[in-house]
């Protein structure tokens, strides 16, 4: 009969007992091997919401002749002139893309380089956009050369 | 040779009859026959009432006015066809637009008749085009500049304004700050004491109406203590000036004392009717309309529960935050059941400070009125330019309400400067 103690049954109720453990553990093991570009999102997203959406938006397109989208070439191309801009802020009319817009983008000197690298890997990469991380050594390589 | 003779003499007739016919009426040359627009949001309104979609795709469509004999001027705060300014005409009655033509080299946003003339605004100076019986300008090309070298520092830069029945013009000049903060936006940062921007803005101006090239020296400052006023008339009811002012963002950039809703909700966006000499207190305090209060501006000491502004006037409506008071219009007309007489309209162009909670407005209010004071409740009026619960949630509305007119016949119409937009509301 199939409730026979074989071998193969035992094996069964092996698997059954051990199997729920075994994928919990896998799942902690993933956790803890979440990529730098990863945590740099996750981060960068909680930074986001705290410093940015209140004038940028939660999509990021910001809001038409007061604050600008974060989708357009000036935010995907040079990092440095990016970090410049979150460390010392804009003045209104400073155009971006092209673009003059009303209200000003403050300094943010509260900041933390770990959490202007975060946010700004997070916004090149949402929105609909794709480009390189912003790492926390170019952080401080601009930060250092700013007055 | 005497037959060429004649025919030099005969084009020379047909080249200076073509020139006289172009003084008399220039415009008519650049005159644009529209196709009918195409309705993309259904708009809800109080029964009896019709919205007719009248014209669309004019771009930043913002202040409008409508001459008695049916001439619609509407200021765009960009360019149409290289111009600042759009006149339309319906000109078979069938409540469409069907006649436009394009005049007028500078943006803006105000617009304006009075006296046979029509006034209109550049962010530094107003002009003004006389006017033809019939309401046609007659000179499009040369307006002669009233008011000229106003500030205009990005931030609250246009200039709306209205006028008295004693020939003086007032003024709008918006704060080039939110709050008047050392570092503007930047959280926790300090109000500046005395706050520098009332200087020469965040009030209210009256010039005269008919004198050419008046700067500030030649202007009053009528009302201080006013961030930005897009939404203004004057009362003929009471014989004075009411507008409605855009309040302080970002209350939350003091977190320790206000949260995301409460930051959301406040400070009121409030309708103020002005005397000579009022100040309505911005940036030291704002209205809190949960409370009833005039609180003390966090940048200035304030922490949400401390009143402020002892000097300062008291607001006659106080709506919700945010929504952004682009228009307000006393309604004088007879088209309209009696209880809309002398009550006012309101545009709220639809808020973007609320973020992260759910953006609100992007709809016309209408407040009863009854001896030149408020006799009800405010209520929504017209509803559904933004295309959605979504679209308005979200901000990503697809018509934003900005200006206000009365035509001659008593309906309303309606400017959206998203997509360039205008209705006319009947009743029936």
């Amino acid at each position: 009969m199939i409730f026979q103690r074989t071998p193969v049954f035992t094996f069964l109720i092996f698997c059954l007992v051990f199997t729920p453990a075994f994928l919990k553990a896998q799942g902690n093991h993933c956790a803890v091997k979440k990529s730098p570009f990863r945590i740099s999102m996750d981060s960068g997203k909680v930074v986001y919401a705290k410093q940015c959406l209140a004038c940028h938006q939660a999509d990021g397109l910001g809001v038409p002749n007061m604050n600008p989208p974060l989708n357009g070439k000036d935010v995907l191309g040079d990092k440095s002139k990016l970090i410049e801009i979150v460390i010392k802020g804009l003045i209104a009319h400073q155009e971006i893309d092209g673009q003059a817009y009303q209200n000003v983008m403050p300094a943010h000197p509260e900041m933390k380089d770990s959490q202007i690298a975060d946010v700004l890997t997070y916004i090149r990469n949402s929105f609909g956009n794709k480009a390189s991380s912003v790492k926390l050594s170019e952080v401080k390589s601009t930060r250092s050369k700013l007055k | 040779m005497k037959q060429s003779n004649k025919l030099i003499y005969f084009l020379l007739l047909v080249v200076t009859a073509c020139h006289a016919s172009d003084s008399v009426n220039p415009l008519l040359s650049d005159t644009i026959h529209l196709t009918s627009p195409k309705p993309d949001v259904s708009l809800t309104l109080p029964g009896g009432f019709t919205a007719t979609l009248f014209a669309d795709g004019l771009g930043k469509a913002r202040h409008i006015v409508v001459t008695p004999n049916g001439y619609v001027y509407v200021k765009i705060d960009g360019t149409r066809n290289g111009k600042g300014i759009v006149r339309l005409k319906d000109t078979n009655g069938d409540g469409v637009a069907d006649q436009e033509i394009d005049f007028g080299n500078f943006k803006g946003i105000g617009i304006g008749i009075k006296n046979g003339y029509l006034y209109a605004s550049s962010d530094v100076d107003v002009y003004r085009f006389k006017l033809n019986e019939d309401g046609s300008v007659i000179n499009p090309d040369q307006p002669e500049r009233i008011i000229t070298g106003l500030i205009a520092r990005f931030m609250h830069q246009g200039k709306s304004f209205a006028f008295d029945n004693d020939g003086n013009i007032y003024v709008n000049v918006g704060a080039f700050s939110n709050s008047c903060q050392v570092a503007d936006r930047q959280a926790g940062s300090p109000g500046m004491n005395p706050c520098p921007v009332l200087d020469s803005a965040a009030s209210i101006y009256i010039f005269r109406a008919d004198k050419q090239n008046q700067t500030y020296a030649d202007g009053i400052k009528y009302v201080t203590g006013l961030r930005n006023v897009v939404g203004i008339d004057w009362n003929n009811t009471t014989n004075t000036l009411f507008v409605m002012q855009h309040g302080r963002d970002q209350l939350n950039m003091f977190p320790q004392y206000y949260d995301d809703k409460q930051s959301a909700e406040l400070p009121a966006e409030c309708m103020y009717e002005l005397h000579k000499g009022d100040d309505a207190g911005w940036p030291y305090m704002y209205y809190d309309q949960v409370q009833g209060k005039k609180m003390l501006a966090p940048e200035y000491g304030g922490d949400g529960k401390k009143t402020g502004g002892e000097h300062a006037i008291d607001p006659v409506v106080a709506f919700p935050g945010h929504l952004a008071p682009n228009a307000l219009l006393f309604y004088t007309g007879n088209q309209f059941p009696e209880k809309y007489k002398n009550g006012a309209f309101i545009t709220f162009h639809g808020s973007w400070n609320r973020a992260p909670e759910p953006q609100a407005g992007f709809y016309v209010v209408f407040v009863p009125f009854s001896n030149g004071k408020p006799s009800g409740k405010w209520e929504i009026f017209a509803d559904g330019f933004s295309g959605g619960p979504d679209k308005t949630a979200s901000g990503r509305a697809i018509h934003r309400p900005c200006g206000l007119a009365q035509g001659p016949d008593g309906s309303l119409y309606i400017t959206d400067d998203n997509k360039g937009s205008i209705w006319r509301i009947t009743y029936k």
